[in-house]
């Protein structure tokens, strides 16, 4: 038998089952994997530099490019770490409105996270599938902040604005039959309440599909079940959290174990795994999209009953509307004051840890109390995670490890910084 | 929960006593600070003992050079208009001046560099905060935490990267985020917003060049320390509480 050398093998930074730009530097014995060395930092930006020179508003938007397929998540966990400091609570129907769009974009991070995983591994319906609800969430990330994706709506204090009236709908092109245009305005006819409730009686039936294509899928199970195992105590251990966490069999939700917001007054269940192998953890990761919807919907019935405003009412730290501001002297100067020099907040330190789609997403700010952050220190859920790659894919072949990438659920937005 | 976190603290002070520098119910969890001799054991007995912080959840480097250092003058309005303070004006709390302005600090203060850990023990739903300042300014080190939570390796090798952070111990404390053959330190408080050094592709050599920057430093917003009445008496009425 001819003798088998142990090799290296770079794996990226440009590979489309990467997720980004990982660059994986893989010693070899044949097909079977000895060591994973990840070298990251090819996206890296010194987010966390860039938000010391600036007044802390103008950094929410750089938190939406962490994680770029869960924002709203991540400038939740930065705006909660501005707000404890500064010792201020949002209205409750900005912290309803908060809690609505965390899930809905729990959701598109797991559908992202489907397709893409899907995709890894060979299944390529399932990505459509997905992208074809992603679609409808965009619309509703769009319609509340104009933006599809990186949509700077949370505030310390609130919400930027109050959900609108009317869903914004498709209008007739040349590209577009008046059939499809209707197909497509359906559901839009009334409010963005009536448009998301729609979608929360559609999607529990979409999930269906999805596990009708993978759940009981031959080939699914071959590259899943049993790979990269780690045990409870190791996950711990290794720092991970969200789904890899629970995925191991750790019962362990910030949503609902340290409640922010109003996550304590809605219904939901947290899977949990059993075998700690890739196949758990997409089942719980499939789970918490259903137990999402749920929580839209209990957010869309509130929200329907109790009109509100959705900002504090201090202009230290939120702008006047325009109106004010052009009638009012003292509605000018704080206007001016807080574009020109922001608000200062007080000296201290302060960690908040939000559930974001990926694990536990906090922000450790220092402030010394100047008008911009001392020190601000992002927790990335992906980073620990990416970091055990090693002992994970230790003994695999090389087409597990693409199964890892997409069970880790990597994103470099948010690991590089 | 405020409860559970006095309770904490009390038995954190009883179990490790003088070995520890401070012990301090904040607003959000306990946090103490570690001399850098005992961090370990420290670390060994907050993760063994019956505390069980079974997880790091973050570490992260601080540079203190800086703070409470601003860039403007507040408390006049200039006759020459308003300047962009790319200078530091006011003295920082170490007492180092113009870190934007004077190239080196000489001074060894050991508060310079500051390592933070947060712990977590997710069987009684507390968190921790650890923090430890590096004895000396030039040579900042600390021992590394690797062999108690293993997930501490890259979080380690971030700070090494980012602050220059020496970890003793640690297995294999390589640059993590920087670019291959990165020159400095570039979340220290002393090295430029803008860089040092900028790639372009240079045509007749036929490969990427690094030449020292071409732009300018500034400052859009300066900043800006207000001392506030109102965070001033809710942070009297705190230390009150304390006492």
């Amino acid at each position: 038998m001819a003798d088998i050398r142990s090799y290296t093998m770079n794996f990226g930074p440009q590979h489309p089952a990467a997720h980004g730009v990982l660059r994986l530097v893989l010693e070899m014995e044949g097909e079977v994997i000895r060591r994973a060395d990840p070298h990251v930092g090819l996206l890296h930006r010194a987010t966390e530099k860039l938000a010391e020179s600036k007044p802390f508003n103008q950094s929410i938007g750089y938190m939406d490019r962490l994680d770029y397929v869960s924002m709203m998540c991540n400038e939740h966990g930065y705006v909660l770490a501005i707000e404890k400091l500064l010792g201020i609570h949002p209205p409750k129907r900005a912290q309803y409105i908060r809690v609505m769009f965390d899930e809905i974009t729990r959701i598109l991070n797991h559908l992202m996270w489907l397709g893409a995983h899907g995709l890894d591994v060979g299944a390529m319906t399932v990505f459509l599938f997905c992208f074809r609800e992603r679609e409808d969430l965009m619309d509703v990330y769009e319609a509340v902040s104009g933006t599809r994706m990186h949509a700077t709506y949370y505030r310390p204090g609130g919400v930027y604005r109050d959900l609108p009236d009317r869903m914004p709908q498709y209008e007739p092109s040349q590209f577009r039959s008046s059939r499809d245009l209707e197909r497509l305005n359906a559901a839009r006819q009334g409010s963005l309440l009536d448009f998301i409730d729609d979608f929360c009686k559609r999607f529990p039936g979409c999930v269906d599909e999805y596990e009708t294509l993978l759940t009981d899928n031959r080939i699914w199970k071959q590259r899943l079940v049993g790979i990269g195992v780690v045990s409870p105590e190791r996950a711990q251990e290794l720092g991970f959290t969200g789904p890899m966490l629970r995925g191991s069999g750790v019962e362990w939700d910030l949503r609902r174990k340290q409640p922010y917001e109003v996550y304590d007054e809605v219904d939901f269940a947290i899977p949990v795994g059993t075998n700690g192998d890739c196949y758990d953890r997409y089942l719980v990761r499939v789970e918490e999209m259903r137990q999402s919807c749920r929580i839209i919907s209990q957010c869309v019935d509130w929200l329907r009953r109790n009109p509100g405003p959705v900002m504090v009412d201090d202009h230290k730290v939120v702008p006047p509307t325009r109106e004010e501001m052009k009638d009012d002297m003292e509605s000018l100067i704080h206007h001016f004051k807080l574009f020109t020099e922001g608000y200062c907040v007080p000296e201290g330190e302060v960690y908040a840890a939000v559930e974001a789609p990926k694990g536990e997403f906090g922000c450790y700010l220092i402030s010394d109390g100047a008008n911009k952050p001392y020190r601000v220190k992002v927790r990335a859920p992906g980073f620990p995670h990416l970091a055990a790659m090693d002992e994970m894919a230790n003994g695999h072949m090389l087409a597990d490890v693409v199964a890892l990438i997409g069970t880790q659920d990597i994103v470099f937005g948010e690991i590089d910084r | 929960m405020s409860e559970d976190r006095k309770l904490l603290a009390e038995r954190v002070t009883e179990v490790f006593g003088e070995r520890l520098t401070s012990t301090e119910v904040a607003a959000d969890m306990v946090a103490v600070e570690v001399p850098a001799t005992h961090l370990f054991e420290v670390m060994q007995g907050l993760r063994d003992e019956s505390f069980g912080f079974h997880q790091l959840t973050d570490l992260c480097g601080v540079d203190y050079a800086a703070y409470g250092q601003d860039e403007w003058i507040t408390e006049r309005a200039t006759d020459s208009g308003f300047s962009r303070g790319v200078r530091g004006n006011s003295f920082a709390r170490l007492g180092l001046t113009g870190i934007y302005g004077i190239d080196s600090v000489t001074v060894n203060t050991g508060r310079r560099f500051a390592v933070v850990y947060h712990l977590l023990s997710i069987r009684a739903n507390q968190r921790l905060r650890v923090r430890v300042y590096c004895e000396d300014d030039d040579f900042p080190m600390v021992d590394s935490v690797v062999p108690v939570w293993a997930g501490a390796n890259w979080f380690e090798r971030e700070a090494f990267d980012l602050y220059g952070i020496i970890f003793d111990g640690h297995p294999d404390l390589r640059r993590l985020l920087t670019d291959y053959g990165f020159v400095g330190h570039p979340f220290r408080k002393d090295f430029p917003l803008i860089g040092n050094v900028e790639v372009r592709y240079n045509e007749e050599k036929g490969r990427v060049v690094y030449e020292p920057v071409s732009i300018e430093p500034r400052v859009l917003v300066p900043r800006v320390i207000r001392h506030d009445s109102r965070y001033v008496d809710r942070l009297a009425e705190g230390d009150a509480d304390d006492g």
